[in-house]
């Protein structure tokens, strides 16, 4: 039997020194039925596999009753074997009849789970990816669309990078030359703003949707938002009038409307709600009720099977957001010229403000050869920086103001446009052209989610 | 009818639910109340059933989902967050809470675990936003004495207790998510329970130990009893949610009688020769036989567009009006399962169809509609035809059922004690970590410290509270129930009043007061004190108390002090009683001539009529009979 190195960490996850000592010593395997004798107690369960941030002490094995507990380890408790449970099998249901004539949705999965199924025997969480298996736990998915599952990685959300967009872009693209009627993303929640800005600049003159779609509770309990948020996102994808890179998430707290954003203009705006996503300085585009899409916004880029995709997947990592705050070092700005970025976003106070005592590390920066464009931390509303003197100061040392443009989309965007231009100035100007509705002219009274009311025991949207 | 529950073989367990009396909820900060009123917050839910490894769903969650049951949730802002709305995940496990269900735990002789788990359970009925209820074991292994009989406690738990159902129309619950998360503990006995009225001994044993904490809340739905029952034969039955302790017994006696009651249709429909291939679940659209029906119920629903759907039930006849328990015939199980699966209004049958209107030709034109003979029965029900046929292959398979005896099955408590189908029993509990709360570690001193600040056992405390103050046993045992316990000692030690004046007060003096509705629960325990003190120190007396109190309700702030100026219930000096005592003698001047010294008992009354809480009636009847027999010498 092998003791150390990694074969022990798979066969028994968590387990170290003493605890981990006692079982292999009585041969038990995560899933066996073991007994634990200790201060005259005797305990029975299945051995449980054990946090890998938990002490070395504890044993955890689930009774019969199906609760957890830990059980201490000292060197006077007993631990034998009594023998291998049955290992489950599971049998999905059999996927339900795909029905021909159908559009065509390819989804593809980046790392964010959208559906899993759970051990009730070890607790482990197990995603689920092949189309089949999607259709068994979603079965709604074969009345909207014939799909077809391609895992592009398995990584969370915050470890993707630009490359990953690039990797995005181009799957997405290869599928809809191929012909499908829409492409699904599924995304972790943390990143997904980014990537849609970054898939919309990416992927021009498209002929269908590309839709992004995450969960915000984890996928194995009832109440996951992930299901329903899938739905949309198929139904958008196959059915939808319009051929933007887009967002589809929960609308509000209920599970009643999704509400599809266009991918420059999301922001997650909450760590954990359902709603976290939200059209910032515009409206979203449309909404799915019941099955039924309601557009929003008419200036958008109409379905068009004959249009042909441009691919413009490349980004310049050399770019960096920075954000403002009252002293802060300007060395900072100097820095990232020395390491030599060719972009820097600033997320500047109010309506495009930064300190003084900055402006002659921009001066230099932009005498280097750096883009400096201007955000504001504010999140809603435009920059204005002839307002103030600081702005027009800083107007005059070359910062170009971007408008109500997202923070974020501004990052992704100045990556974009480094990689996609061969001088500054053609740099500059793709940045200030308006390419996916980053950028909108006009700014209404805020978008107000729609209020739920009760009538005859049905919930209706007002609006 | 004497039942001998031993030869009958009835086994019965607990499950104790008892919220805590806790500042917040189990995860969270929120108020642990309930708000009245109207919502603030209003939101809509779906819950999906998650398949397990095994491929199992629960069925009836299923056939739910299915179905398009949606769930809106009410809550207010003080009484709920994020949490409670699942749009935030859990908070830490309130440390308050652990420490209370630990102190049950070692008060129950049982032994905590060394680390715990909060695990989930899934639960989709939507009485959980989450779709599984946050839950932990605590302890183990635990056992409890009653009446000399050793009780085994399997696990003491600590969990959220649910949201609160306040409505349903079709396929929309309506929940309250303000009790979803107030801290429950559960205490589950093994199955050794052998009579209907040890079943409430041990449930009563169980709730003063849980009481003698003071930590745990008090009131209706503060506790709840979930009762596993089963006879030799019969089946296992579950039946939740019986609120008050005293009603205990009686639904066990009723839930043996249904059992029984079923194994004799059982056997019935074995001597008729019922076969489970005779239950075809054909269905018949019998609308036409009704049209010019005179039965109003059918009436209306045909004029609502209803069609009206019958099913034969081979050789039932005259069994569907067999009563099972009082209230409920046979018919009634059928209807029950009718209205879950189908959501219909009821059903309606041969054996009671002339009792609503339906005449001698309809049944006979049913009968003859789906072929029914004089010895088979015919169920019908009125409902749009997809509900309708859930409703009749619900009643065939309740039917399919009773030939085999008495169906395992989940049934929630009438409030006489009877009880009503609820679900089906579900299978094994489904449980996962709640991997957003970390375990917790038990430590050896954290449990030394709780073991010596553990509450007095409820028995010793009463012997101790009889042999150190004197007071019966009866009054001992009010002061416990009522948890005056603590604040009595208090108040001898402090006051100097009469153990038993003192007593009697918190006990029989204040039930009286809280039936003629005086909100006793107003009162502070300083206030109670307070009461006392002037009692002991003879600045009113002890006949007062009640108005006192009663006059304190309704005078929020103010002082037993203020109580007695306001009242004039200030006692009389002695001096002024003295010339009080002369006057009264002289306005009774004939009943004196007459009865002499036998005249005391009249004056007596006369007098504390009017100085009731101002003098102590020994007193006066000393100075009185002095007075008197000072005249009748002179
Ligand atoms: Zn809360």
């Amino acid at each position: 039997m092998p003791i150390g190195g990694s074969k022990v960490g798979e066969r028994l996850p968590g387990y170290r020194g003493l605890a981990l000592k006692m079982l292999l010593e009585a041969g038990a395997d995560i899933g066996d039925l073991i007994r634990i004798v200790k201060d005259n107690v005797v305990l029975e369960g299945i051995l449980i596999p054990r946090s890998e941030y938990s002490d070395d002490k504890h044993v955890v094995i689930k009774s019969r009753s199906g609760y957890n507990i830990g059980v201490e380890i000292t060197p006077a408790t007993r631990v034998e074997r009594i023998r291998a449970e049955m290992k489950p099998l599971f049998a999905p249901p059999p996927p339900p009849e795909q029905r021909a004539g159908l559009p065509k949705v390819t989804i593809l999965s980046t790392g964010g789970t959208i559906a899993s199924r759970v051990d009730y025997r070890t607790g482990a969480v197990r995603p689920v990816i092949s189309a089949s298996d999607l259709y068994s736990i979603v079965p709604e998915l074969s009345d909207i669309a014939l799909i077809d599952a391609e895992i592009l990685f398995s990584i969370f959300s915050e470890d993707l990078t630009p490359k990953h967009w690039s990797a995005m872009a181009r799957a997405a693209a290869d599928h809809i030359s191929r012909g499908v009627d829409g492409v699904v993303i599924t995304h972790g929640t943390d990143t997904m703003g980014y990537s849609a800005a970054a898939l919309s600049f990416a992927l021009q003159n498209l002929p269908v949707p590309v839709v992004f779609v995450g969960a915000q509770r984890s996928e194995d309990r009832p109440s996951s938002d992930a299901p329903m948020n899938l739905i949309g996102a198929v139904y958008a994808a196959s059915r939808a009038p319009f051929a933007e890179v887009t967002v589809a998430m929960h609308e509000t707290p209920s599970d009643e409307a999704i509400i599809i954003h266009r991918g420059t203009k999301v922001r997650k705006c909450h760590t954990s709600r359902r709603d976290a996503f939200k059209t910032v300085n515009s409206k979203p585009l449309a909404r799915i009720v019941n099955n039924k899409i309601f557009i929003l916004a008419n200036n958008y880029q109409p379905r068009d099977l004959e249009r042909k995709i441009i691919l413009r997947s490349e980004f310049d990592e050399r770019a960096a957001l920075i954000k403002f705050y009252p002293g802060m070092n300007p060395k900072i700005i100097d820095w990232y010229v020395s390491e030599g970025y060719r972009g820097i976003v600033l997320e500047g106070t109010g309506l495009g403000h930064a300190r003084r005592e900055c402006f002659p590390a921009i001066r230099r920066a932009i005498d280097a050869g750096v883009i400096v464009a201007m955000t504001s931390q504010c999140i809603w509303g435009r920059v204005n920086m002839n307002v103030y003197s600081n702005g027009r100061d800083l107007l005059s040392i070359g910062v170009i103001p971007l408008g109500d443009m997202l923070a974020e989309t501004a990052l992704v965007k100045m990556m974009w446009c480094l990689a996609q231009s061969k001088s500054i100035d053609d740099a500059k100007n793709l940045l200030i052209a308006n390419i996916a509705n980053e950028f909108s002219d006009r700014t209404v009274e805020h978008f107000e989610p729609p209020k739920f009311s009760r009538r005859e025991g049905a919930l209706e949207i007002e609006n | 009818m004497k039942i001998d529950y031993y030869a009958l073989g009835l086994k019965v367990g607990l499950e104790c639910h008892q919220q805590l009396a806790t500042r917040g909820k189990l995860f969270c900060s929120c108020k642990p109340y309930l708000f009245k009123g109207e919502p603030e917050i209003i939101f809509l839910r779906r819950l999906r059933p998650t398949q397990s490894e095994l491929g199992q769903v629960d069925p009836a969650a299923f056939f739910e989902f299915q179905k398009g049951m949606k769930i809106l949730y009410e809550a207010d802002a003080e009484t709920s967050c994020l949490v409670e709305m699942d749009e935030e995940p859990p908070h830490e496990l309130n440390r308050e809470a652990l420490d209370v269900s630990l102190t049950i735990a070692l008060m129950m002789n049982a032994k905590p675990v060394d680390e715990i788990y909060v695990m989930r359970k899934i639960v989709i009925d939507g009485s959980n936003t989450t779709g599984f209820q946050r839950t932990c074991v605590v302890a183990v292994d635990g056992s409890i004495n009653v009446d000399g009989k050793n009780v085994p406690i399997q696990h003491i738990c600590l969990e959220e207790d649910a949201a609160r159902k306040i409505g349903e129309e079709g396929f929309l619950i309506r929940y309250r998510i303000d009790r979803l998360g107030i801290p429950l503990v559960e205490i589950t006995t093994g199955p050794v329970i052998n009579t209907p009225e040890e079943a409430e001994r041990v449930a009563l044993a169980i709730g003063k130990i849980l009481r003698s904490t003071k930590r745990v809340k008090r009131g209706i739905g503060t506790i709840r009893q979930d009762l596993n029952i089963s006879i030799r034969d019969g089946a296992l039955v579950e039946i939740k949610g019986v609120q008050d302790l005293e009603l205990i017994s009686k639904v066990v006696e009723f839930e043996v009688q249904r059992q029984l009651n079923l194994l004799k249709i059982r056997d019935e429909l074995r001597r008729r020769g019922l076969r489970e291939d005779e239950l075809k679940g054909e269905f018949f659209d019998v609308t036409s036989v009704f049209r010019e029906t005179r039965c109003q119920i059918l009436r209306r629903a045909i004029s609502q567009g209803k069609i009206i759907l019958a099913v034969k039930l081979p050789k039932l006849a005259g069994l569907l009006g067999f009563e099972l328990t009082p209230g409920l015939r046979f018919g009634g199980e059928l209807a029950d399962r009718a209205r879950f699966w189908g959501r219909v209004g009821g059903i309606l049958h041969t054996d009671e169809l002339k009792s609503y209107g339906v005449s001698d030709e309809e049944i006979s034109e049913l009968r003859r509609s789906v072929g029914a003979g004089e010895e088979d029965a015919v169920v019908i029900v009125a409902d749009k035809i997809e509900n309708a046929s859930d409703a009749l292959k619900a009643v065939v398979e309740r039917v399919r059922e009773a030939i085999n005896g008495v169906p395992e099955e989940t049934r929630a408590a009438n409030p006489d004690g009877t009880t009503r189908y609820m679900r089906p029993r579900p299978g094994a509990a489904r449980m996962y970590p709640e991997t957003d709360v970390p375990p917790i570690k038990i430590t050896r001193e954290h449990l030394e410290r709780l073991r010596a600040q553990l509450p007095e056992p409820p028995e010793e405390k009463i012997k101790r509270l009889m042999s150190s103050y004197g007071i019966n046993e009866k009054l001992a045992r009010q002061l416990l129930d009522m948890e005056y316990d603590d604040l009595f000692e208090f108040t001898v030690k402090e006051t100097n009043v009469t153990p038993t004046v003192a007593a009697a007060t918190l006990t029989e003096t204040f039930k009286a007061l809280k039936r003629e509705g005086v909100k006793i629960e107003n009162l502070t325990d300083e206030q109670i004190v307070e009461i006392f003190k002037i009692v002991a120190l003879e600045k009113t007396s002890k006949e007062s108390i009640p108005e006192i109190v009663k006059w304190l309700t309704e005078h929020e702030g103010s002082s037993p002090m203020d109580a007695i100026k306001e009242l004039g219930l200030t006692m009389v000096s002695e001096e002024k009683l003295k010339s009080l005592i002369e006057e009264y003698l002289d306005k009774n001047r004939d009943l004196i001539s007459e009865r002499k010294l036998g005249a005391i008992g009249a004056l007596m009354g006369i007098i504390m009529k009017d100085l009731r809480g101002k003098a102590k009636p020994e007193l006066v009847n000393k100075i009185l009979r002095e007075k008197l027999e000072e005249r009748l010498k002179g």
